[in-house]
């Protein structure tokens, strides 16, 4: 094998925290080849950014190199100085960050913030720079460089700024390129035309790179190689296809049975089983154990386990594990996370609806006077058009569509958070305002509501007890005395699997799935009918959402209340919902039986976005359906179907002009498009839609 | 560009409406006074001719709206009526002449603490902790704390009667040079800095550290860049857009409020007029000062808007 464009040799990282160091990562020892996309797995505070930037020395001010090496290009770059770094970053390491709108200057143009890489490095003048800078964009499929150019980050959405920041990183034609979670900000459909372009140009500028990921989807969707890191130390690294096939550590066992998607939990959409958990938390930074890191948390564990490291095994030529008992996991004696999880009380959806929502329409900022005077009909954003849905009770009703959908907005007009220009609301047979202020408490009690980020949504100088005993004090039918209050709170404080201590802890001394529990109690708190939780999971870890998706279908059963979930995850709708609802620039374009619809996925839209969600699954790695461009502005709704930019089967103008019918099948599957569902289900069967190109469509004039 | 020449517009109106309406305030306020305004000017045993004299040579024996149109129209067409004192001399070059001396005094203290304040924020953002840091939020802390009119005479110990450098007392003539100006003002606008340097230098290095934290510096220096080119050529910039409004703050008080300081140097600026006209209840002065400092609080805000939104393209171009 070739030599390793870069090699870390027992890296140990710190990081100070009050006055002492403590170690983030330890004794990492990790090679990347040429042509190779490695890999870097791991949860929230496993230390994979620290050391996908440790690799390449660029350390947060209280953090410190304490032991090892780092070869690259003959070098080693602890060795070097910053003045030394500063001719290598940019030059042979190109880097791809998270968070593309923050990680660009605000207040510079495109254009300075790519000609600057390339004349400090490559010492060409203005002239020569922007006319590479103008090759870099259309490397990257930007169809006009020379408008991207002269634009400020705001002035483009996520997906363009991506392309944007991979040009940068490629346009010195580095050996190694950094990419740190740059997919995450992304829609599912973006996220699959970066990816697909990130592949084609690293293995066209011949790089090699190295992927820090939460995500095990892309991960098997894009590397070639893993390394999955837990507490800051490597448990297991191997090609891609075996580490995901044949797991060898338990805790990549356990992080690929977590998903929802995964084979111990198959059994199709709202099957009965339970999603395999790993049970108890991460250790925080000081408190890892000097023996193996992951042992509290295994289900192999053996008392050496508690008492000795296991050192790093070579296993194979391209494969490492630290664990004791790997041997017996290879050899098929044991298999971790394999029992077969309990039953969840079934629930079978009644007829009675809890939740019937007809017409439901949204505008936002429309009514400027000076916009009238201007003559400019068109400056309102229309977030949600003629939406209706019905929630059956005990039942859950997924909400599906990528940023701009008006998901979130369907969602807070049925609380009333929002108040919806039209429509009508039924709850249980009941019509109920519009307004928060003309709902009585009987409404408030039935309708609550799961936050996404459980670290916004509780207050921070109240106790667990104190939230969720005002929230039954303030909803309760009665006035009720304290004690059966507190009661009560720890009735519900059980039910969602925090022991009664939880009462007096404060939101800062609780972890964020135990937050998200606290939230979910509190949502619980006076018995409603329906729960709108708005992606509940997104901002947990992997092996935290499978407790908190296990513990609301638990709670489902238990106490008899109805769901409307809304998240961007496919794998987190489809393990909840009975029924789903897909949204596209404010409009249901198609809805139906869950199974039905993520099995026989009908409108064209559907389609794509089921075929652009990564598989956890490296043996199948299918063409993503490709959609032209980004989801369009609300602002500037295209005319007739709103999908018809993007649709990759368009049938023609027809689309352009007119408003596709509704056609609904006997089975109440639903779509909105010129097509019937049986045409597109043929059109399906004869093949994949011709893929558009992939170039960005032009820039509107601004 | 057009929604920004719009908004341009809409300012300038919303500027010229403040204006209006303080006005009327502070015409409201002054006339509400305990007392006969005559009476009070002309003492307790003026005779009733005298008063009646009075009110009618001022215009005060008319309604009080009718007296406020009267005094707004009279103020736009540059005739801002006469002073109660002796000899009624015009309150309009009263007024002018001693704005000119405020204004060179703000002035020189913009010049002065603009960019020592960016300077020491600067530095002590990139030496955070060290003792650099340190040293600059102790020295900027404590001389905020200091009342000015201790500072204005530790400095007038030092720089006037010790080395004997800057006169101790503002004399000011009618005809001085460039050179005499600078004498005369630089004690009185040092001591206004100090005051002043502090708060700035101390909103200078939290914006400067606010944004040395941001991925895009984090992008700046991995592109390879020197430190220089992160620091100046990315962060400096959106470092100081809360400056400047910060700074225009400050413009309305070195306007209006640098009163004890012009007492300390026995500077003529619009302070000490103010405070003069106050205890003369000198209505007419009153109101025109009251005026002129809420036009460059409020145009001073203005300028710090269009200079925020000219340096964000993030509001410019929304």
């Amino acid at each position: 094998m070739a030599e390793s464009v870069i090699n870390v040799e027992d890296l140990t990282v710190e990081y100070r925290i009050g006055p002492t160091w403590l170690e983030a990562v330890r004794n990492i020892d990790l090679q990347i080849n040429p042509l190779q996309i490695h890999g870097l797995v791991g949860e929230s505070g496993s230390g994979k950014s620290t050391l996908g930037t440790a690799m390449i020395r660029y350390l947060a001010a209280n953090a410190r190199i304490t032991k090892g090496k780092i070869l690259f290009a003959d070098r080693d770059l602890r060795k070097l100085t910053p003045q030394d770094m500063a001719g290598v970053w940019g030059n042979q390491i190109g880097f791809v960050p998270q968070n593309t709108m923050d990680s660009l200057n605000p207040s510079l143009r495109i254009q300075k913030q790519m000609v600057e890489v390339t004349q400090k490095h490559l010492g060409i003048g203005l002239q020569e720079a922007k006319r590479r800078a103008a090759e870099a964009l259309q490397n990257v499929q930007i169809a006009d460089p020379t408008a991207v150019l002269s634009r400020y980050p705001h002035q483009l959405s996520g997906g363009m700024l991506q392309r944007v920041m991979i040009a940068i990183a490629l346009s010195t034609r580095p050996k190694l390129i950094l990419l740190d979670e740059p997919t995450t900000a992304l829609d599912v459909t973006t996220q699959a035309v970066i990816l697909d372009l990130l592949r084609d140009l690293i293995k066209d500028e011949q790089a090699a790179a190295l992927y820090v990921s939460h995500d095990l989807g892309t991960v098997a969707q894009l590397c070639d190689h893993v390394t999955v890191l837990y507490a800051g130390e490597v448990m297991e690294s191997a090609p891609v296809d075996v580490l995901f096939a044949q797991p060898r550590h338990p805790y990549t066992a356990g992080l690929l049975a977590c998903l929802p998607s995964s084979a111990a939990n198959s059994g199709g959409t709202g099957s009965g089983s339970r999603l395999t958990t790993i049970k108890g938390v991460a250790p925080a930074l000081g408190a890892r154990s000097s023996a193996c890191v992951f042992a509290e948390r295994c289900p192999l564990v053996i008392d050496r386990c508690r008492q000795e490291k296991p050192p790093l095994e070579t296993i194979s030529a391209s494969r490492t594990v630290r664990c004791w008992r790997w041997q017996d996991i290879a050899s098929g004696s044991l298999t971790p996370f394999s029992e077969p999880q309990p039953q969840v009380s079934q629930t079978t959806p009644q007829d009675l609806l809890v939740l019937n929502a007809r017409g439901m329409s949204k505008r936002f900022g429309d009514g400027n006077l000076l916009n009238f005077l201007r003559s400019k009909p068109q400056s309102y954003v229309q977030a949600l058009r003629d939406v209706s849905i019905d929630v059956k009770g005990r039942s859950t009703f997924g909400l599906v569509g990528e940023s701009g959908s008006g998901k979130t907005t369907l969602a807070r007009s049925i609380l009333a958070l929002l108040q919806a220009d039209a429509g009508q609301l039924n709850l249980q047979n009941q019509p109920i305002s519009l307004t928060l202020r003309g709902r009585d408490r009987a409404v408030l009690r039935n309708l609550r509501i799961v936050f996404q980020n459980p670290d916004d949504s509780l207050n921070p100088y109240r106790t667990v007890g104190q939230t969720i005993d005002r929230t039954i004090r303030k909803l309760a039918v009665e006035k009720l005395p304290r004690a059966a209050i507190r009661k009560r709170t720890k009735d519900l404080l059980q039910a969602v699997g925090l022991s009664p201590e939880y009462y007096d802890r404060r939101p800062s001394q609780l972890s964020g799935g135990e937050k998200q529990r606290v939230v979910i109690a509190r949502a619980f708190a006076s018995h409603p009918a329906l729960i709108v939780a708005d992606e509940p999971t997104s901002a947990l870890d992997v092996s935290v959402q499978a407790v908190i998706l296990n513990l609301l279908k638990d709670l489902r059963a238990q106490e008899g209340a109805s769901y409307i979930v809304i998240s961007h995850d496919l794998e987190v709708v489809s393990y909840l919902a009975d029924y789903i609802a897909v949204m596209y620039l404010g409009e249901i374009v198609e809805q139906g039986a869950g199974e039905a619809l993520l099995n026989f996925p009908s409108h064209p839209y559907t389609e794509a976005l089921l075929s652009a969600a990564p598989t956890p699954d490296p043996s199948v790695r299918h063409q993503p359906i490709v959609l032209r461009g980004e989801i369009p502005s609300p602002r500037n709704r295209p005319s007739g179907c709103p999908f018809h930019t993007r649709c990759p089967r368009k049938i023609g103008v027809i689309c352009e002009r007119e408003l596709p019918p509704v056609h609904t099948d006997q089975d109440g599957h639903q779509i909105r498009c010129h097509y019937t569902l049986e045409e597109l289900l043929e059109l399906q069967h004869q093949g994949p839609p011709t893929p558009p190109s992939t170039a960005t469509p032009p820039l509107a004039t601004p | 560009m057009a929604r920004y020449f719009i908004k341009v517009i809409r300012r300038l109106l919303l500027l010229v409406a403040t204006l209006i309406f303080t006005s009327f305030i502070i015409f409201a306020l002054t006339n509400l006074l305990p007392g006969d305004v005559a009476r009070l000017v002309l003492g307790r045993d003026a005779s009733a001719t005298a008063v009646a004299n009075f009110e009618q040579q001022f215009g005060l024996d008319q309604p009080p709206l009718q007296q406020y149109i009267n005094w707004l129209r009279g103020f736009v067409t540059a005739d801002w009526g006469r002073s109660f004192t002796a000899g009624n001399p015009p309150v309009r070059e009263l007024v002018l002449a001693r704005l000119g001396n405020s204004l060179r005094l703000a002035g020189l203290t913009l010049v002065i603490v603009i960019p020592v304040s960016l300077v020491l924020g600067v530095l002590a953002a990139l030496r955070e902790g060290s003792w650099l840091d340190s040293f600059i939020s102790v020295m900027s802390l404590s001389v905020v704390g200091l009342p000015e009119f201790v500072t204005g005479i530790v400095l007038v110990n030092i720089f006037a009667l010790s080395l004997g450098w800057f006169p101790a007392t503002a004399f000011v003539a009618s005809e001085m040079t460039f050179g005499a100006w600078l004498q005369i003002l630089f004690l009185p606008a040092l001591t206004a800095s100090l005051v002043l340097v502090g708060y700035i230098t101390r909103m200078t290095r939290a914006g400067m550290l606010e944004e040395l934290n941001k991925p895009y510096v984090r992008t700046a220096t991995l592109k390879g860049l020197s430190w220089a080119q992160v620091v100046f050529g990315h962060a400096l910039r959106n470092a100081l857009l809360p400056t400047i409004a910060v700074i225009a703050l400050s413009i309305g008080w070195l306007m209006g409020g640098l009163v004890v300081i012009e007492n300390v140097f026995n500077y003529p600026g619009i302070g000490s007029l103010l405070v003069t006209a106050v205890t003369q209840k000198n209505l007419p002065v009153l109101q025109a000062i009251s005026v002129l400092i809420v036009f460059f609080y409020t145009f001073a805000n203005l300028v710090a808007d269009f200079l925020f939104t000219l340096l964000n393209p993030r509001i410019r171009l929304a």
